[in-house]
């Protein structure tokens, strides 16, 4: 079943007079794991982020299970946000360096939740627990402990809130070859697990292949190629798709 | 740890303890007359000397440091909530709000600012929480500009994206997220603050519509002192080399924290 429709998406930087999305339209299903892959400054970021309106986007929908998230008045927004989570690409600063972990986990629950403390705590530690940490984690500062780490409580972050769709941007790029495997490994897990969907953003077609049941192919703001894994990486349609498997080989 | 940070901190530290312990530490009743003692120089009896009422030096300094101190501190805390705030909203909303607020600091900043606070002191009467409250209100620009400044780098940062991510709203980003992060370069101003709020009491007093006697202030002291100047050397020097001294400490404080924050 379709859970998320992009549809026409249009987001220009108008000081920088560059058009980053341009009239992107796609869809993404209960459970689907789809990479979008473009070199860097493609406006993959940039779509990914205005999909869950971390930035405005200026034209176009995005339809949540029907509803036009776009439209959607800044309350209601909010709390809708809990459906659909986000990981970001550099664990130094998607933390608060001045918060404690546990305090980063318990924050999504004072916001979407009316636990009291001890439930807070209780939930925070399962948080880390499904990313593989554990409780001993809870009183120290993102500067403690390591990149790979930091990453485990970026994904404990955008899954506290029981999300059913995340976009995954370049969750492991920035990480050493062996933590980028594990990480890779803990996601995968967890989307069998939760059946979750994913829109996973990435430079690295090798990572993509490893984890995505579809491919899209981004360049200069505009999808130019949208296939199976199998049939983008094996009989390349378009110019731009056959240079960037090209580059790798 | 820089030496003249470390200086200026033991200065700090110093005066507040003085001041905390004045009804400790002092021999006498700082307000008490002794007609048999007027204006008699530093002794055993009066380690400072006493004033033009026979009231002892010592005693009045330590009970003026609290006023001094106080009224700096709290001018100080007084413009720091203000210069937070309104930074913090025209650095994150941006916009007609930032416009608003920006001129309105330029505009603050056109007064010659002492002249302003004798001008409101003139309409208001010359009480210490009338002095607190003006001096706050006037001195509040410079954070108001560092704070927004600070704003608005730190809202582009992916901490503050996963926030808006997970669906926090604006009041818990900015009083959680955005202000303790940008609290360093505050810090430096706010140090500094405190000595230039002191300098105003001071002149304040000493001209006469500061804080007004009984109640002992440095400035007021000194202002006492000037009657009597050739007379009685004491009664200036003590309560003017305080003044100079705490000034200076703070702002060795306030330059050695600077320091330390553009190393870091």
């Amino acid at each position: 079943m379709e859970l998320v429709k992009v549809n026409n998406l249009r987001k220009v930087f108008p000081k920088h007079k560059v058009t980053a999305v341009d009239g992107v339209s796609f869809s993404v299903n209960e459970g689907e794991v789809v990479g979008l892959v473009g070199e860097s400054g493609c406006g993959k970021s940039t779509l990914g982020r205005s999909i869950i309106r971390l930035i405005h986007a200026e034209e176009g929908n995005v339809f949540y299970k029907g509803e036009d998230l776009l439209k959607l008045p800044r309350r209601k927004m909010r709390s809708m946000r809990r459906h659909l989570q986000m990981i970001f690409q550099d664990p130094y600063t998607s933390l608060d360096p001045r918060v404690r972990i546990g305090d980063i986990l318990e924050e999504v629950f004072i916001i979407h939740e009316n636990f009291s403390r001890g439930e807070r705590r209780r939930k925070a530690e399962e948080a880390l627990e499904t990313v593989g940490l554990g409780a001993s984690y809870l009183n120290r500062l993102p500067s403690d402990i390591s990149g790979g780490e930091r990453q485990r409580i970026g994904i404990a972050r955008a899954l506290a809130t029981d999300p059913e769709f995340i976009i995954c941007d370049e969750p492991v790029s920035s990480l050493d070859l062996s933590v980028q495997a594990q990480i890779l490994n803990l996601l995968t897990d967890i989307q069998k697990r939760k059946n979750l969907a994913y829109l996973f953003i990435s430079h690295d077609l090798g990572v993509i292949g490893a984890i995505c049941d579809r491919v899209m192919v981004m360049n200069a703001g505009r999808l130019v190629e949208t296939g199976t894994c199998e049939n983008i990486f094996k009989d390349p349609k378009h110019e731009y798709t056959k240079r960037l498997l090209d580059a790798v080989r | 740890m820089n030496k003249l940070m470390v200086f200026g901190a033991g200065i700090v530290i110093f005066f507040a303890i003085a001041a905390i312990l004045a009804p400790v530490v002092t021999p006498y009743d700082p307000g008490k007359i002794d007609i048999d003692n007027i204006l008699t120089a530093p002794s055993r009896e009066h380690i400072l000397g006493t004033d033009s009422l026979g009231r002892d030096l010592f005693s009045r300094m330590l009970y003026g440091a609290r006023v001094s101190l106080l009224v700096g501190l709290i001018a100080v805390g007084i413009s720091a909530i203000i210069g937070v705030s309104l930074g913090a909203i025209a650095g994150y909303y941006g916009g007609f709000a930032d416009v608003l607020i920006m001129r309105f600091v330029d505009i603050m900043l056109c007064f010659p600012t002492f002249f302003l606070i004798l001008a409101v002191i003139a309409l208001l009467e010359p009480s210490i929480v009338n002095i607190m409250i003006i001096i706050g209100a006037t001195s509040w620009m410079g954070v108001a500009r560092l704070i927004r400044a600070e704003i608005l780098s730190l809202k582009e940062r992916d901490f503050i994206y996963a926030e808006h991510a997970i669906g926090a709203g604006d009041f818990r980003i900015i009083t959680r997220h955005l202000i303790p992060n940008a609290m360093a370069p505050v810090l430096v101003s706010i140090t500094l603050g405190v000595a230039a709020a002191i300098l105003v009491e001071s002149s304040l007093s000493f001209l006469g519509i500061g804080v007004q006697p009984p109640m002992p202030s440095w400035g007021n002291i000194l202002s006492e002192g000037k009657s009597v100047m050739g007379a009685a050397w004491w009664m200036m020097l003590f309560p003017g080399t305080a003044i100079f001294i705490t000034v200076l400490g703070y702002n060795l404080l306030g330059e050695g924290i600077r320091e330390k924050l553009l190393k870091s």
